[in-house]
């Protein structure tokens, strides 16, 4: 599973900076998303991969070992409404740039693409 | 007993201003009601405390504030601040009858009364501060709401620009005047006021002396519009004049000399303190002397006159002498009652005249014979005639210059120029009064004048009479106030200082004859110049402050940057972000060195689970090779990696994440199909691209490879090192017992760190507000404003025959019907989802989510217009609503003595369903549901909107301001 997870995460990764160094804007939308994934598995991977553990408590089972890491959890549910946020925010940043320079580019200057 | 009435008076005015956003813009009257019940009660409730402060004691009072840096948040009142208290309530009380009055009807007075509120209790909760920080805490506060006020008019350009000059300068000194603090509190190891008072020796003595006072006196300057700092000052008479009457001559700028008097003990008495203070109070009489003989507009002359009364109070306080000290707090009084008056009088033949203009301005006497009686009593107290206020403490400045007995040289210098500044306070009145109400009458008004009403002449005329009354009366009216104010600034050692109106014939009163004769004939000179040779533009122009301030602040924010840029190895973002890449792909690679990878540690492979990120990659090399030219299956291709994503948090026993994920994705995904409609069609051209860009690209794919490949690395190795021992083992074991929820990725967001859960949802408003504003202007681009190939296919079925028997349906017609069926299944799974939150996989963001996709979707089948019809959401209010209660429920903790967010269990009962553990985190969470619906639906919905728009108007110059 970890072997997978990791390349997983390094072909989102590796796509998102890919995406990144182009010179539309909606292409720099999607690869921030994309790495925003990688990211976000990155550190939910940190807590140690588990199937089958219980994320939420029970009565009665105090062995804690049992449990799903909560923490990493709580942080990767942050990072993705944060992630929401910050793409709706992109959106609209690229949508004023194309108004106000009439074409996509991320300088807002149609150059050599 | 007093105790309590101290802190009533420091809250009230708080709680007032959040009584008034319930009050509609349309109830004038009752904000003004609120205004001047909450002034009147601390007026009262201030005068009740007089007893208990007359004979120089102290009333303290502390709660813990943040006990870890040993800040305690401290009241304490004496005979200085309550001095102030009087200040602030009884001219609040005045300004805020007169503002009723004075506002333009049209203005919703709402907005205005609850700055004017905040303003109130941030300068109450400045005189009344125990502890330096937080004295610099409401110091800053007031500046911020000197910055709405006198941008309250923000329409006007002027009006914003001085706004933001006011809060640059003051808000800059404030910062000057935290370090100053800081490093008292240094010095005396505590930050409390008193501690600091008793330290008068062990500060002067200590090398940071000097330092310190520099910026404490930065401080002061910048807040009390002393020179070099003053322009803020005349600028900021774009302000409403009950603004300009309450916090430019009254209360903030007197917050400046409130600070030099309430340092004086420990400050005060070195050279450093005297040149500086003294000489910066005198240079700023001056200038503001002659700066206010020479304006124009009315308000301009009376904000030069403070500029120049705040630098005799400075000055009075800097030259160190005790009776310096009483003749400054006796000023202060003085100059809030006559100027709080002049600027209602000039507000108010502003009002009835349409002009401010002293050269169109003449004869009002004859039209308004009642206000301009009051205006000439309250400029004859400013020029010190003898009877009124500001003559006794004329003389008094005088009586203290000529007992300095410093050096011969500073001794006679200083007499010279207190009467050449007297003089000029003279001749300004003069102008002032001659200008304005005697001379032949005009007609050639905007409006045409006539007595103001009476409600608005009352607190002129009550100022007026306490200037006459002082004047008149000085030990019987404030002779104990008096008193009591000076005990709490010197202590026991007062000097000999004789209060009343007849002291004989002695060298001050020579020296007021003289000031006198000075100013008249200053006056008389220059009418007899511009009869000569006709009005010439006055030569104030020789300094100006404000124009150095102005390309200093160019300097900054252009300059600086421009030359940033230009040593910057380039400005396009591709470059910057490929530097970004190569250093940290530098910095990975320096950091791996060394490393080595331990014991395999795996759990095993699933073949299903390999399979399905064989997809997932797939889907996202897709993604990439799409996003050019085929941006709808790159968006597709990028869903279809976040649903692996999604699936492998279930497998990987992580069930809120994937829910989570699962909502954001979609509504992601329909956010960035309502933007994709307005971004230019790219098609792909047969040309052949260039030798440049080829090797840009193939130079991307190796860096892409190559962070990939790192990345791919550092998780594999950073999976082999699970880390055991974290804070979750804390959490795990608490959650049941302490916070009573069995989910315990929830219990941690709106519980354990739920501190880091409200800056995360402020995060999510701000971006909400900033795609509001960033959207209103936006105009789409006339290729894309067209209607789809679907929509137009529909448009032209429509006018068919079928269309016109009736037998075609509406758009989207089965569609818009199950999802209309739809929604309260949304709604309920929503409320569903965030009822179970603290104890199975849900809570307050996916509820918050999955009701905006009720939204989302009834707008997607039914149009925009069809549902804001039927459907009143507003997004904003939800976000406050949200924002306010999770804020309640943090600060609610403060109700058991616990620190801020502190949850709680309770038990409520009630009939039928019995006994209902109530937990405060559940109202946390609310908070944060209300949040994400508001924020999340104010992007989609504002989105969504642009299809209403008009496309933008390229034939017009001149861009459209208007919204929407």
């Amino acid at each position: 599973m970890e072997l997978i997870l990791s390349l997983a995460i390094g072909i989102l990764g590796g796509s998102g900076v890919w995406l990144l160094l182009r010179p539309r804007t909606f292409q720099v939308i999607i690869g921030l998303t994309l790495i925003s994934y990688a990211i976000n598995l990155f550190i939910f991977s940190i807590g140690g991969l588990r199937t089958g553990a219980d994320p939420i408590l029970e009565k009665g089972l105090t062995d804690i070992s049992h449990y799903a890491d909560p923490l990493p959890q709580a942080l990767v549910l942050t990072a993705i409404v944060i992630g929401f946020a910050t793409t709706a925010l992109f959106l609209v940043v690229a949508l004023a740039s194309r108004g106000q320079a009439d074409n996509d580019h991320v300088d807002g200057e149609d150059g050599p693409a | 007993m007093y105790n309590s009435i101290v802190l009533i008076i420091l809250v009230l005015p708080f709680l007032a201003s959040l009584t008034i956003p319930f009050i509609s813009h349309g109830q004038r009257d009752r904000s003004t009601g609120v205004m001047i019940t909450t002034a009147t009660l601390g007026l009262i409730l201030t005068l009740s405390l007089f007893p208990a402060i007359n004979d120089g004691a102290i009333l303290r009072q502390a709660f813990t504030w943040a006990p870890a840096f040993g800040l305690e948040f401290v009241l304490r009142l004496d005979g200085l601040s309550w001095l102030f208290l009087l200040l602030i309530c009884g001219i609040g009380v005045l300004v805020a009858i007169y503002a009723s009055y004075y506002m333009p009807r049209e203005y919703p007075l709402v907005r205005f009364f609850a700055f004017l509120l905040v303003f109130m209790g941030s300068m109450l909760g400045l005189v009344l501060s125990g502890n330096v920080i937080q004295l610099v805490f409401f110091w800053e506060l007031t500046s911020l709401l000197s910055f709405l006020l006198i941008g309250f008019w923000y329409q006007g350009e002027s009006a914003r620009d001085a706004a933001r000059t006011a809060l640059t300068v003051t808000a800059a000194g404030g910062l000057a005047l935290l370090a100053g603090v800081m490093m008292l509190g240094h010095i005396v190891g505590s930050y409390d006021l008193d501690a600091i008072l008793a330290a008068g020796r062990q500060i002067q003595d200590h090398p940071l002396y000097l330092p310190a006072l520099l910026c404490v006196l930065t401080g002061v300057f910048t807040k009390s519009a002393q020179f070099p700092f003053h322009f803020w000052l005349p600028q900021a008479m774009s302000a409403p004049t009950p603004v300009s009457a309450y916090l430019h001559s009254a209360t903030l700028v007197k917050a400046g000399v409130f600070l030099l008097l309430r340092f004086w003990p420990v400050l005060a008495g070195s050279s450093a303190w005297f040149w500086l203070v003294g000489g910066i109070g005198m240079l700023s009489l001056l200038v503001g002397g002659w700066g206010a003989y020479t304006q124009r507009d009315l308000k301009a002359l009376l904000a030069y006159s403070t500029i120049s009364h705040l630098g005799l109070i400075t000055m009075l306080a800097g030259l160190g002498s005790r009776l310096g000290a009483v003749a400054a707090i006796f000023h202060i009084v003085n100059h809030a009652t006559f100027k709080a008056s002049l600027f209602m009088a000039a507000g108010a033949v502003d009002h009835e005249t349409g002009t401010r203009d002293l050269d169109r301005l003449s004869g009002l006497r004859h039209v308004m014979p009642v206000t301009a009686t009051l205006a000439i009593i309250s400029s004859a107290a400013m020029a010190g005639v003898p009877m009124l206020n500001g003559f006794l403490s004329k003389e008094m400045f005088f009586a203290v210059t000529l007992n300095s007995n410093r050096s011969l040289i500073t001794d006679v210098a200083g007499v010279f120029l207190a009467i050449i500044a007297a003089g000029l306070s003279v001749a300004y009145s003069v102008r002032l009064v001659g200008d304005t109400f005697f001379g032949p009458v005009h007609t050639d008004y905007p409006r045409k004048p006539q007595e103001p009403s009476g409600w608005m002449r009352f607190p002129i005329g009550l100022l007026a009479l306490i200037c006459f009354a002082v004047g008149m009366f000085p030990a019987l009216v404030i002779g104990d106030i008096l008193h009591a104010a000076v005990t709490a600034v010197l202590g026991d050692q007062l000097p000999v200082y004789d209060l009343q109106l007849w002291h004989g014939w002695n060298t001050p009163l020579l020296m007021s004859i003289l000031a006198f004769a000075l100013g008249c004939g200053l006056y008389l000179w220059s009418h007899w110049r511009i009869w000569r040779r006709g009005y010439q533009k006055a030569p104030i122009e020789w300094i100006s402050a404000k124009q150095i301030f102005e390309r200093l602040l160019l300097f900054v924010t252009n300059t600086l940057p421009a030359w940033q840029g230009r040593i910057f190895p380039s400005r396009r973002l591709q470059t910057q972000l490929l530097i970004i890449m190569l250093v940290a792909m530098g910095l990975a690679l320096g950091s791996a060195v060394g490393l080595h990878l331990p014991r395999a540690w795996h759990t095993p492979i699933d073949p299903i689970f390999a399979f399905m990120w064989v997809l997932g990659g797939i889907c996202a090399i897709g993604a990439a090779s799409q996003a050019k030219f085929h941006r709808m299956m790159a968006l597709a291709l990028t869903g279809g990696v976040g649903l692996i994503i999604c699936i492998s948090f279930i497998w990987l026993s992580a069930p809120d994440l994937a829910m989570t994920q699962l909502l954001v994705e979609t509504v992601t995904t329909v956010l960035i199909l309502l933007g994709l409609r307005w971004l230019p069609p790219r098609i792909r051209t047969t040309r052949k691209a260039t030798r440049r860009a080829r090797y840009r690209r193939r130079r991307d794919i190796v860096i892409a490879l190559l962070v990939g490949t790192g990345m791919a690395v550092l998780a594999y190795t950073v999976m082999q090192h699970p880390v055991s021992n974290s804070v979750s083992q804390f959490y795990l074991e608490q959650a049941l017992p302490s916070a009573g929820g069995h989910n315990v990725v929830n219990v941690i967001l709106v519980d354990f760190r739920a501190l880091d859960t409200l800056g995360e949802i402020s995060v999510l408003v701000i971006v909400a507000l900033s795609v509001l504003a960033l959207l209103r202007r936006f105009r789409p681009a006339p290729e894309s404003i067209g209607m789809t190939s679907q929509q137009q296919y529909f448009q032209q079925v429509q006018k068919t025959r079928l269309a016109r028997a009736g037998k075609v349906p509406d758009y989207l017609a089965i569609p818009s019907l199950i999802i209309m069926l739809m929604t309260p299944m949304f709604v309920l799974f929503g409320i569903h989802l965030f009822l179970r939150g603290h104890d199975l996989p849900g809570g307050g963001f996916a509820a918050g989510i999955t009701l905006t996709m009720a939204l989302i979707v009834l707008y997607m089948a039914r149009g925009a217009r069809w549902v804001e019809a039927r459907l009143r959401i507003d997004p904003v209010r939800w976000i406050a609503a949200g924002l306010l209660i999770a804020i309640a429920t943090g600060l609610s903790a403060f109700l058991s003595g616990r620190p801020f967010l502190t949850s709680y269990n309770d038990q409520l009962y009630l009939p039928l369903l019995g006994r209902i553990p109530i937990n405060s985190a559940l109202f946390f969470d609310l908070g944060i549901f209300a949040v994400v619906i508001g924020a999340s639906s104010l992007i989609l919905v504002v989105l969504a909107h642009q299809t209403l728009r008009r496309p933008a108007k390229r034939a017009q110059s001149a861009p459209s301001r208007e919204g929407k």
